[in-house]
C-alpha cells in the first residue's frame, strides 16, 4: 500500500473528559484504501521540545468527506501541543502505516482499553460492512476514561468494565462475563498488561488473536528499527510488520 | 553542476542516506524518486544475523534524538542473496555499511561485498558506539582503526570509504591513520555516546543505559570535524551529523566535505533529501556558481 505525506486541516477538534479530544482532519486528496488498525504519524507543530512525529492510530475514516478522525489522549507534550491547536490549522501526517487488523472470524469480539480504543471503532465497522456484529468490550479505571462509547453502538454489542465500577462490570476487561463466551477471533488494542492477559486467555483456548502494539517510534516505516518488539521469531518493527501482531507469534511475550 | 566524484565513485549530486536512517532504500520510495539520489547507505551489515539491542531504542532528546538499534540486520549472506537483487537496479548508488565485531568478520563481509557487481563502495563502520563487542572500539584508537582498514583494503577492491566516530580526543589523528592504510575517503560523524534517564521510573530511558545521539543537536560539532579532517587528509571527506536543510548541507560542502549525508531528518520528513538536492541547485544558480566544487572546502 502506498504511503502518503500530506497537510491535513483541523476541521473539527473536540473536547472529551479531562484527557482525550479527537481531531477530525480533511485531506487535500482524496483519501487512499486505509485499513483498520494502520496509523498516522503526525508532526507536532509549535512545540521546540517535541522532535519526532508521534504516532497515533487511525479511528475512523469518511470516504465521502475525505476526512478521518484521530482520538488521542493526554499523556505528555506532544500531545498536549495537539490538544491546544486550533480547528483550521493545518497538520502534516505521514500515512497510512502500518499492516491493519485481518478482519477476520464469524463471531469476533474486540477489546479495547483506554487510548487503544482508537484503532476498534473503524474496524467495528469494517466487520458491520461484512454483515458481522462484533461483540465489543471496553475498559477503563472509570467510565470518563473510556472516551468514546455511543459511537460504537450501531455495529457491536457493547459491554463495559471499569475498576471503579462507574460503568458496567467492575473490575477489568478480562473479569468481565462477556469475556468468557466463545468467540473465534479476538482483536484488542490497549494497555499491555491488558492485552497480554488477552493474549494468554487466546492462547489457552486456542482462539485466534491480534494484539496492536504501541512502542514508541521514529520513523513510522520500518527504516530505523527503533521500535522493535520481541516475537518468537526474533525482533520485529511495530512499526512496519505490526502493530497488529498474531498471538500465535507472540507466546513468549504474552507470558512475559 | 552538482556532481562529484569519491575516489572512482561518481555521483550525480553529493547528498547520500545515512546508514541506519533510510534502511534499504525501499522504505522511502513511496515518498521520493530514489534515481535522484546521489547515493543509498544501507543498514550497518554483519557477518552473521544479529537479533541487536533491546527494547527501548530510543530516546527522543533536545532537537535529535538517541538509539541503541545494536546493528539489527540480517547478516551479509541474507543481504547478498535477498537483498541486493531486490534493491541492485534503482538507478542511483547503492553503497554497503560494513560492520562487525573482529578484524575477521569485517574482511569476510567485505569480500563478499566485493563480488557484487552493482555496489561500487562500502563503508566501513568502525564507529558504532552500539554494539559491546568491536564497532568503536576500532575506531577510536589510530593503530586499530589503521589495522582494520589495512587488512579490509587487501580484499576489497572499490572505493573504500572508512567512517569515523566523533568520540575521540582528535579525530584527525584517526583520520589519517585510515588514510595511511588504504582508505580511500572518510565520513563523518557517527553518533555521539550519550545517555538520558527516565526521572519518573528512576531509570535510564535505553535498554543498554547509553546510545547513540543524532540529529540536529550533533551538528555544530560534525561541521567542526569535519573542517579538521579535511584540512588533516588528501582523500576526499563526507560530511554528516544533523543535516536537515541546502544549508546545513553546504555548511559541510564550505567546510571541506565533497559529498554529505543525510540521516535522523528523514524521520521528520521522508522528503527531505530530494529538498535538500534541490535546495542546493537553487543555491548554485542564486549565486550564479556553476560548479558545486567552486564552494567544496572553501573556508
Ligand atoms: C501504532 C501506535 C498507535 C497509537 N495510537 C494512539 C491513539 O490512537 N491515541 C493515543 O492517544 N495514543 C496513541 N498511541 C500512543 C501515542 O503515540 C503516545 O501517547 C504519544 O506518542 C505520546 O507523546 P507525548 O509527546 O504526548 O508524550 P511524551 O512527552 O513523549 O511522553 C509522555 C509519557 O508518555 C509515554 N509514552 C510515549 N510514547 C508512548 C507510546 N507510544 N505508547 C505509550 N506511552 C507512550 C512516555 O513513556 C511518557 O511516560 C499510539 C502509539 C502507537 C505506536
Ligand atoms: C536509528 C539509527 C541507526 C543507525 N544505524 C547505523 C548503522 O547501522 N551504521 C552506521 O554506520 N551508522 C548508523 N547510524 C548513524 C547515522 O548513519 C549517522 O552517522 C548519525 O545518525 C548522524 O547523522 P544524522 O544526525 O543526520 O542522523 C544510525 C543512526 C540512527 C539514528
Ligand atoms: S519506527 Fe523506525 S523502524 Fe519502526
Amino acid at each position: 500500500m502506498k504511503k502518503h505525506i500530506a497537510d491535513f486541516v483541523i476541521a473539527e477538534k473536540k473536547t472529551i473528559g479531562s484527557s482525550y479530544f479527537t481531531l477530525l482532519l480533511k485531506s487535500p486528496e482524496a483519501l487512499p484504501e486505509i485499513l483498520p488498525g494502520q496509523f498516522v504519524e503526525v508532526e507536532v507543530p509549535d512545540n521546540k521540545e517535541v522532535f519526532l512525529r508521534r504516532p497515533i492510530s487511525i479511528h475512523d475514516v469518511d470516504y465521502a468527506a475525505n476526512t478521518i478522525t484521530l482520538l488521542v489522549q493526554v499523556v505528555g507534550k506532544g500531545t498536549r501541543t495537539l490538544s491546544q491547536l486550533a480547528e483550521g490549522r493545518t497538520l502534516n501526517l505521514v500515512y497510512p502505516l502500518g499492516n491493519g487488523f485481518a478482519i477476520d472470524g464469524q463471531k469476533p469480539l474486540l477489546v479495547g482499553g483506554g487510548a487503544g480504543i482508537a484503532p476498534l471503532l473503524y474496524t467495528a465497522k469494517k466487520y458491520s460492512e461484512k454483515g458481522i456484529r462484533p461483540a465489543i468490550l471496553l475498559g477503563g479505571r472509570t467510565a470518563e476514561l473510556i472516551p468514546v462509547k455511543e459511537e460504537f453502538r450501531p455495529y457491536g454489542e457493547m459491554f463495559f468494565a471499569t475498576e471503579d465500577g462507574s460503568l458496567g462490570e467492575k473490575g477489568l476487561v478480562t473479569q468481565h462475563p462477556a469475556f468468557g463466551q466463545s468467540y473465534d477471533s479476538i482483536l484488542t488494542c490497549g494497555p499491555t498488561p491488558m492485552m497480554k492477559a488477552v493474549a494468554r486467555h487466546a492462547l489457552q483456548n486456542g482462539i485466534r488473536c491480534q494484539v496492536s502494539l504501541e512502542n514508541t517510534m521514529a520513523c513510522g516505516v520500518g527504516a530505523c528499527l527503533c521500535c522493535v518488539t520481541k516475537t518468537d521469531h526474533g525482533h520485529r518493527c511495530v512499526c512496519k510488520d505490526g502493530p497488529v501482531f498474531d498471538v500465535k507469534d507472540m507466546t513468549e511475550w504474552a507470558e512475559s | 553542476m552538482l556532481d562529484v566524484k569519491i575516489h572512482n565513485l561518481s555521483l550525480k549530486n553529493p547528498v547520500l542516506t545515512a546508514s541506519g536512517t533510510f534502511g534499504y532504500g525501499e522504505e522511502f520510495a513511496d515518498f521520493i524518486d530514489l534515481s535522484r539520489l546521489g547515493g543509498i547507505i544501507v543498514k550497518g551489515t554483519t557477518g552473521s544475523h544479529r537479533e541487536g539491542n533491546a527494547y527501548p531504542r530510543m530516546a527522543e532528546t533536545p532537537s535529535g534524538m538517541l538509539n541503541a538499534v545494536g546493528l539489527q540486520n540480517a547478516g551479509v549472506d541474507v543481504f547478498c542473496q535477498k537483498t541486493y537483487p531486490r534493491i541492485c537496479d534503482i538507478d542511483t548508488n547503492i553503497i554497503v555499511n560494513v560492520s562487525g565485531s573482529s578484524i575477521e568478520e569485517y574482511c569476510e563481509t567485505a569480500a563478499k561485498i566485493d563480488a557484487l557487481d552493482k555496489i561500487p563502495a562500502i563503508e566501513l563502520n568502525i564507529s558504532c558506539p552500539n554494539v559491546k563487542k568491536g564497532g568503536m572500539g576500532f575506531g577510536t584508537d589510530p593503530k586499530m582503526a589503521a589495522q582494520v582498514v589495512g587488512e579490509v583494503r587487501k580484499v576489497y577492491h572499490k572505493t573504500l570509504i572508512v567512517k569515523l566516530t566523533p568520540n575521540v580526543t582528535s579525530i584527525a589523528d584517526i583520520a589519517k591513520a585510515v588514510e595511511e592504510a588504504g582508505a580511500d575517503s572518510v565520513s563523518l560523524i557517527n553518533t555521539m555516546l550519550g545517555m538520558a534517564v527516565d526521572v519518573e521510573r528512576r531509570r535510564p530511558v535505553l535498554s543498554t543505559i547509553t546510545g547513540g545521539l543524532s540529529g540536529p543537536a550533533v551538528k555544530p560539532v560534525a561541521v567542526r570535524m569535519v573542517w579538521q579532517v579535511a584540512k588533516a587528509v588528501k582523500i576526499p571527506v563526507i560530511g554528516l551529523g544533523g543535516i536537515a536543510s541546502a544549508n546545513d548541507a553546504l555548511e559541510f560542502l564550505m567546510a571541506g566535505a565533497t559529498a554529505v549525508q543525510i540521516g535522523t531528518a528523514n524521520f521528520l520528513d521522508p522528503t527531505v533529501t530530494v529538498k535538500v538536492v534541490d535546495g542546493l541547485q537553487d543555491y548554485l544558480n542564486r549565486h550564479n556558481i556553476k560548479d558545486i566544487h567552486d564552494i567544496i572546502g572553501m573556508i
